[in-house]
């Protein structure tokens, strides 16, 4: 079985989310499944260029589009931001042609409509038979509580980045949580803003966010949180201040290589800001 | 509220959101859902209807608008579908345009220095992008302690990854039209 993506990492996985760039190379390796980074891809412009660009908020992003274009596959994007703006740059380029045509006279590349944009967590959990995934568990993750943690646009808004899981009420991540043994406690908070933009300028606002966030799923009797966005995890991870109990915050793909017993995902979890090692060792997770 | 009403105003920023302000009837949902409804000086719900009511003044100038995270919350859940995150887009857009005092320095601080990186770089580094920030907002003290630790876990690479399309990523800016960051009417303080 070969399954392959176009890949696009976007800026925060060689930066503050490492472990997620890592990670999900690793587990997509470990998977038979070959991510082809889009080549001199460019940010996307995040949620600056729509709060002061007007149209660079869909013509940066547009031009990954047109770069992967040639692969003719769908594009894996770990980012809940990069994802949203490449979708929406996706849909402005099928609908309008004027957009369309600019931006290929720009970037020297025609539009063929044959590279979708998809979160990430969506292929996990979409495109992989449970008995596939199944088969690679090495260490299924008993005594693991956690909350899934989608945040704001993985799945909005529904016209352009939902549509593969409920966009109120989403379930796929706690399936897959649970198929690696863990056992996911229910909340209300899944789709709940962190306020990441805001995380440099207005700190103490993201501050009271995150510490909402934190408390609800210590209310709902979770011992960590699985997040599927650098952005969302450097947020929940950097700022819980002084919380006399900081709760560990995962990528869902540090969860997955655990579970498959990958050697250069365990080495990850050391450059947490909450080190999640001690709550893994009292469960007996770590080797 | 403050300042002459402009009759015209709810037409210009319908037609620069594209979202359908006219049909709001104020039933709030989007307030509820609001993250950071808590720290503006007007709640979502407000904005929309003072947009309604021509109240340009009082909205360019406002914190609110810049304190929109953009999460898609109220334009998922607003029964007629108006996105609330993209009237505010709209909003801080002309009040740049027009050189009004930004009610959030620091937030139209980030956000330029964000984008002069993505320029000059074709993807941001963080640090060039928080030194930039940090001159323009003089804010300088914030966040030492983070930054101290994202070092330590060496989250944040001293070069930056310099694209080969910059050239593209130019023509890309200027394109876009004046709205971008590059020459912004007045220095904010």
């Amino acid at each position: 079985m070969s399954r392959a993506y176009a890949f696009y990492p976007g800026c925060t996985l060689h930066s503050t989310g490492v472990e997620y760039g890592v990670s999900a190379r690793a587990v997509c390796r470990a998977l038979g499944v070959e991510l082809v980074e889009i080549e001199d891809w460019n940010c996307c412009g995040a949620s600056s260029a729509h709060s002061l660009g007007g149209e660079l908020a869909d013509a940066l992003p547009a031009r990954n589009i047109l770069l992967a274009q040639p692969q003719a596959r769908d594009i894996a994007i770990p980012c809940a931001a990069c994802y949203g703006r490449l979708s929406s740059a996706d849909r402005r380029l099928r609908e309008d042609e004027a957009f369309r045509r600019q931006m290929e006279e720009i970037t020297g590349r025609e539009y063929a409509g044959a590279a979708r944009p998809r979160a990430l967590l969506d292929i996990l959990t979409s495109d992989f038979p449970p008995e596939e995934l199944r088969a690679r568990l090495r260490r299924p993750l008993a005594g693991l509580q956690p909350v899934s943690y989608y945040g704001c646009l993985l799945l909005r808004p529904p016209q352009i980045a939902g549509g593969w899981d409920d966009t109120e009420h989403p379930v796929k991540l706690d399936r897959l949580l649970g198929l690696l043994g863990a056992e996911p406690r229910p909340w209300t908070y899944a789709t709940d803003c962190c306020g990441a933009s805001m995380t440099l300028n207005r700190g103490d606002v993201v501050a009271r966010l995150v510490g909402r966030l934190v408390d609800a799923a210590e209310d709902a009797g979770a011992n960590c949180i699985v997040t599927a966005c650098p952005l969302c995890q450097a947020n929940l991870d950097g700022r819980q201040g002084r919380r006399p109990q900081p709760m560990p915050v995962f990528y869902v793909t540090e969860l997955l290589g655990l579970a498959m017993g990958l050697e250069e995902v365990i080495g990850l979890f050391g450059r947490h800001i909450v080190d999640p090692r001690p709550l893994l060792r009292r469960l007996g997770l770590l080797p | 509220m403050s300042g002459p009403l402009d009759w015209r105003f709810m037409d210009i920023v319908a037609e620069r959101s594209g979202q359908p302000i006219a049909t709001c009837y104020q039933c709030r949902k989007c307030t509820a859902g609001c993250p950071t409804a808590f720290v503006m000086d007007y709640d979502p719900a407000q904005i929309v209807h003072m947009v309604q009511m021509g109240q340009r003044n009082a909205l360019l100038s406002s914190q609110a608008i810049w304190m929109c995270v953009g999460c898609e919350t109220c334009g998922t859940r607003c029964p007629n579908g108006i996105c609330v995150g993209r009237i505010n887009d709209a909003l801080r857009q002309m009040a740049v345009e027009e050189g009004v005092r930004v009610g959030a320095p620091a937030v139209y601080q980030f956000h330029r220095s964000f984008l002069n990186n993505l320029r000059r770089f074709g993807r941001v580094h963080e640090i060039s992008m928080i030194v930039e920030y940090k001159l323009r907002s003089l804010d300088l003290l914030s966040n030492l302690d983070l930054g101290a630790k994202m070092l330590l876990a060496r989250k944040l690479p001293p070069l930056p990854q310099r694209i080969r399309g910059r050239q593209e990523v130019a023509r890309i800016f200027e394109t876009a039209g004046a709205q971008g960051p590059a020459k912004p009417p007045e220095e904010q303080p």
